[in-house]
């Protein structure tokens, strides 16, 4: 599949906007909602993550041994295992037994053409089951609604759990009645109900096999696991006397036990559910008694067989025939890849679609590949499919890291995200030498980089010349011949704001009003007047603190300064995660190596490490786990905090919220956190800090501000930002303050709202003069 | 079993719109009578003292199956946390009877309501060592949300009773 230009791109994402956007998004967004309150509701939530875990840790750590386990257990049952090495060989093999089972039982119904039911199941997407079957004279009905309405339509699931979610109850009728033409037309999502129930029972009762996935796979009993609302799935497993089963490798888990905290989560992390429909544990071939609907005047039980031996003697159960089929298709490659390893413990539920809001904006055919789609999908596409189709949409995940919290099995899918970036980066064909950008650009990263990556990725060395050159760089940048090349070079949207550079860093303001000695004396003055705590802060100044919102490190060093604590900012590496964002993981990792470096002798002699900028934290406290030796990461992380967290701790520990500029009591202030400040826990501490210092924040519930970084700048993903953004928007703009903690979040409100949005600080600081 | 674990499944189930009716097994043949609407299918109750009224047939025929509005079975035991019945795949046809026909009524005995999730799972892997090996948790009603809107009974039943029989 060859990659889509930038401006294909844009069109595609575009069009997704206008047809499929907001089907999408009412009912992922609604998912979302309701998985929030379920969680909120379950009171051992993240006992239950952890234990989800480490159960999927080891099943996949011993996966052959649980291979010959189930093997061992599904013969005993009487049935067949078949591990398929790729798509081909399960195709074939179930196209096999389709054909040996209607040669020996005769086929089913009136029709001559075998047939097949199925409940739905990725997996056979991913193999593309359904045109294999076809293309052996086989025909095939999918029973989930959903996916049956796809069939119908020859579309393509959008979403692992809802796969025709973006198709409203409107086309759905006007799909039915041009296709069926029924006799009344139909027009209620209870009519379309009742007559795709109708429709599909006809093929339930005529199939000559029942093809099911499996959402877990009990190894030491054989036994399958579905997990549905509809039936379908009891359905297809239960009522032909031939049942297939697919699932990929990694459903694999041990024990019955085992199965209990996944029975317990799927349904919450996936629909918000307590728990969904049907349970259904099978370990097959089941002794219900199979019924034949061309024998309508048979019983059932042959004579009222109720014991097993019985039911053997009739014959019934001994009719019934069942292959479990399990697909590698790439996996076990993945198991060895400690980078995507992690992918094998999804046990696809969706919740990282629902609460990403590029996947609410566009949906599965804009995020996501040939067939997984959402954060997760860049994992598993690029294990089962490759490279290519995971780099189609690896862009859209934009590392706001919200699905962290909201995956059942703690899975880092930005990481997972950011790996298959940095390999996409290198399988790329290197771009003509530019001197421009790569005079701007000292990364240890090989060519076949974009110029515009390379430039994002480097941001802190671009700033920095902008800044020394401000205020030139702005004028410059604001020309329209300049818009045009960065446009054409770097793929920045001509119709974004840059940002607008200071001729003054924070750091060179810090050290003109006399460094950390008059910090010190600043500091030593204000705790005479009220409780000693006894600190010292190393201020982090990020990139965009240091050359272009300076206001915000003033104010944070204003506010630390009058609660009593020394300051000091120094002129530090930047922290990698502009590099991360670009999938430039080997920069980041240098980056990350600096900035320890520089910090490590402030920690040691006990200082604090505060950070204003969100995503530098969350680089620090998440990312650096995979980038610094273990004691370094704990060092660095332990000693760290966010600056309003950490002005929560002074005033939790005595310091006197009077030394800060004070709202009147009830000032309603509009707040949004960040998205990535949110994963670390680090939204309440503002709020309580504004409601300490007499504001009356009311937080926005958006996941995300769509900018996310660089993305919103690129001008194949600018539409999807404002989108993304207007959301947040309308949240907030009745407010008379708006306040946001991150840049990029600020700066996507400023555009929106057409006003100040400035960081909590610079409403806590004290007043007075910046100096 | 925590006196009010009976309640706890009630209240669950009301959240789900599933009715729960609490019954002596001498009066569980009349009852059921009421509840059901006919033609009615079932699976013979292995409780003591507890009968299918007569108008229900069991050992239906393929199209006496088809034809039903109604299917009662016995179920091993239920969940009061989630409001769940666990219905065994059993060779006289517990699976079909409740899953095929619009309604399903399903009958537990008092002492087979399990408080939660955990005590469930103890019950499963009791019934795992006996033989049982194929069960069904079901929750309240089929449903889907596929053509825009929350939908009852869609491939299963779309109306369902639980029976609870005390004093045993």
């Amino acid at each position: 599949m060859a990659q889509r230009t930038r401006s294909e791109r844009a069109d595609r994402i575009r069009q997704l906007l206008e047809t499929e956007g907001g089907a999408v998004h009412a009912h992922a967004s609604a998912s979302n909602a309701r998985r929030y309150e379920t969680y909120d509701a379950t009171d051992d939530l993240e006992a239950l993550r952890i234990e989800a875990r480490s159960i999927k840790e080891a099943a996949i750590d011993r996966l052959p041994d649980l291979i010959d386990t189930v093997r061992e257990a599904v013969e005993a049952n009487g049935g067949t295992v078949y591990v398929a090495d790729d798509a081909a060989d399960a195709n074939a093999y179930v196209a096999d037994v389709v054909e040996s089972r209607t040669d020996a039982a005769g086929i089913a119904g009136d029709d001559d053409t075998p047939s097949v039911v199925k409940s739905k199941s990725m997996t056979t997407e991913e193999i593309d089951l359904n045109d294999a079957l076809e293309a052996n004279g086989i025909a095939v009905t999918e029973t989930d609604l959903g996916e049956w309405v796809l069939q119908v339509a020859d579309d393509t699931p959008s979403h692992i759990v809802g796969p025709a979610m973006h198709i409203s109850r409107e086309e759905i009728a006007e799909l039915f009645n041009e296709t069926f033409d029924p006799d009344e037309p139909l027009e209620t999502a209870e009519e379309l109900t009742r007559f795709a129930r109708d429709h599909l029972w006809e093929h339930i009762r005529e199939a000559d096999v029942g093809i099911t996935g499996a959402n877990f796979v009990v190894a030491d009993t054989g036994t399958i696991t579905l997990v549905t609302n509809e039936g379908n799935a009891r359905k297809c497993a239960v009522t032909p006397d031939t049942h297939v089963a697919i699932a990929g490798v990694e459903k694999l888990i041990p024990t019955l036990s085992d199965l209990e905290p996944f029975v317990d989560i799927i349904a919450k992390s996936a629909t918000g559910q307590p728990i969904s429909q049907y349970v259904t544990m099978l370990s097959p071939p089941t002794d219900s008694p199979t019924v034949d609907f061309d024998a309508p005047e048979e019983p059932i039980t042959s004579g009222g067989a109720s014991t097993d031996e019985a039911a053997a003697a009739s014959g019934h159960a001994g009719e019934r025939d069942f292959h479990l089929v399990l697909l590698d298709n790439g996996r076990m490659d993945m198991r060895e890849d400690d980078q995507l390893r992690e992918t094998l413990y999804c046990i696809r539920c969706g919740a990282c679609s629902n609460s990403c809001t590029n996947f609410h904006t566009v949906g599965g055919h804009g995020f996501g590949g040939e067939t997984y789609s959402g954060g997760i999908a860049t994992g598993w596409e690029a294990g089962v499919h490759g490279r290519e189709s995971a780099a189609e949409f690896n862009d859209l995940c934009t590392g706001c890291s919200r699905c962290v919290d909201a995956c059942p099995v703690k899975i880092d899918i930005p990481w997972i995200n950011t790996v298959v970036r940095d390999r996409v980066n290198r399988s790329g064909e290197p771009e003509a030498y530019d001197f421009l950008v790569d005079g701007l650009t000292p990364d240890l990263e090989g060519g076949g980089i974009s110029h515009g990556k390379r430039f994002f990725g480097n941001i802190g060395t671009v700033a920095k010349a902008a800044s020394a050159t401000a205020p030139v760089s702005n004028w410059l940048t604001d020309v329209d011949p300049v818009r045009g090349l960065l446009e054409r070079t770097l793929g920045i949207d001509r119709r974004r704001d840059l940002p607008s550079f200071e001729r003054t860093s924070l750091v060179d303001w810090f050290r003109s009003r006399g460094g950390a000695d008059a910090s010190k004396r600043r500091a030593d003055r204000a705790r005479s007047r009220g409780a000693a705590i006894d600190r010292e802060v190393v201020l982090y100044a990020d990139v965009y603190t240091n050359y272009v919102d300076t206001d915000r490190g003033k104010a944070a060093v204003r506010t630390l300064e009058s609660l009593g604590i020394p300051v000091n900012v120094p002129d530090l590496p930047e922290s990698g995660r502009a590099a991360l964002s670009q999938g430039m993981i080997a920069t980041a990792d240098r980056q990350a190596s600096r900035l320890y470096a520089a910090v490590a002798e402030d920690i040691d002699a006990g200082r604090d490490v505060v950070v204003i900028e969100p995503s530098d934290l969350a680089a620090i406290h998440r990312e650096y786990e995979r980038l610094l030796p273990e004691e370094s990461f704990e060092r660095l992380r332990s000693n760290s905090y966010e600056i309003c967290e950490y002005v929560y701790g002074l005033l939790e520990n005595g310091a006197d919220p009077a030394a800060l500029s004070t709202g009147d009591g009830d000032e309603p202030v509009a707040y949004h956190s960040h998205c990535q400040q949110r994963t670390l826990d680090l939204e309440a501490p503002t709020v309580a800090v504004l409601e300490r210092c007499g504001y009356a924040p009311d937080t926005s519930d958006a996941e995300c501000c769509g900018m996310a970084g660089s993305f919103g700048y690129k001008r194949e993903y600018y539409e999807l930002s404002m989108e993304v953004g207007e959301r947040l928007a309308t949240q907030v703009e009745g407010a008379p303050t708006v306040v946001a903690s991150g840049t990029s979040c600020g700066d996507q409100l400023e555009t929106l709202l057409e006003r100040d949005v400035p960081h909590p600080i610079e409403l806590l600081a004290p007043d007075g003069s910046p100096t | 079993m925590t006196v009010d674990t009976v309640g706890r499944f009630e209240r669950a189930l009301e959240g789900l719109e599933v009715g729960l009716e609490r019954v002596a097994a001498a009066d569980a043949s009349e009852r059921i009578e009421r509840i059901v609407q006919e033609p009615a299918v079932g699976v013979a109750l292995p409780f003591d003292g507890v009968t299918l009224p007569e108008s229900i047939t069991t050992e239906p025929t393929a199209a006496e199956l088809e034809a039903a509005r109604t299917g009662v079975t016995p179920v091993g035991f239920a969940i009061a946390e989630y409001g769940t019945v666990a219905v065994e795949s059993t060779p006289d046809g517990a699976e079909p009877v409740a899953l095929y026909p619009e309604r399903h009524v399903a009958v537990v005995a008092e002492s087979d309501v399990m408080s939660d999730l955990s005590a469930g799972f103890d019950r499963l892997a009791d019934g795992f060592d006996a033989g049982r090996d194929s069960v069904v948790f079901a929750t309240g009603r089929s449903a889907t949300g596929d053509m825009g809107e929350l939908v009852h009974g869609v491939h299963g039943p779309g109306d369902v009773t639980v029976i609870v029989l005390e004093g045993r």
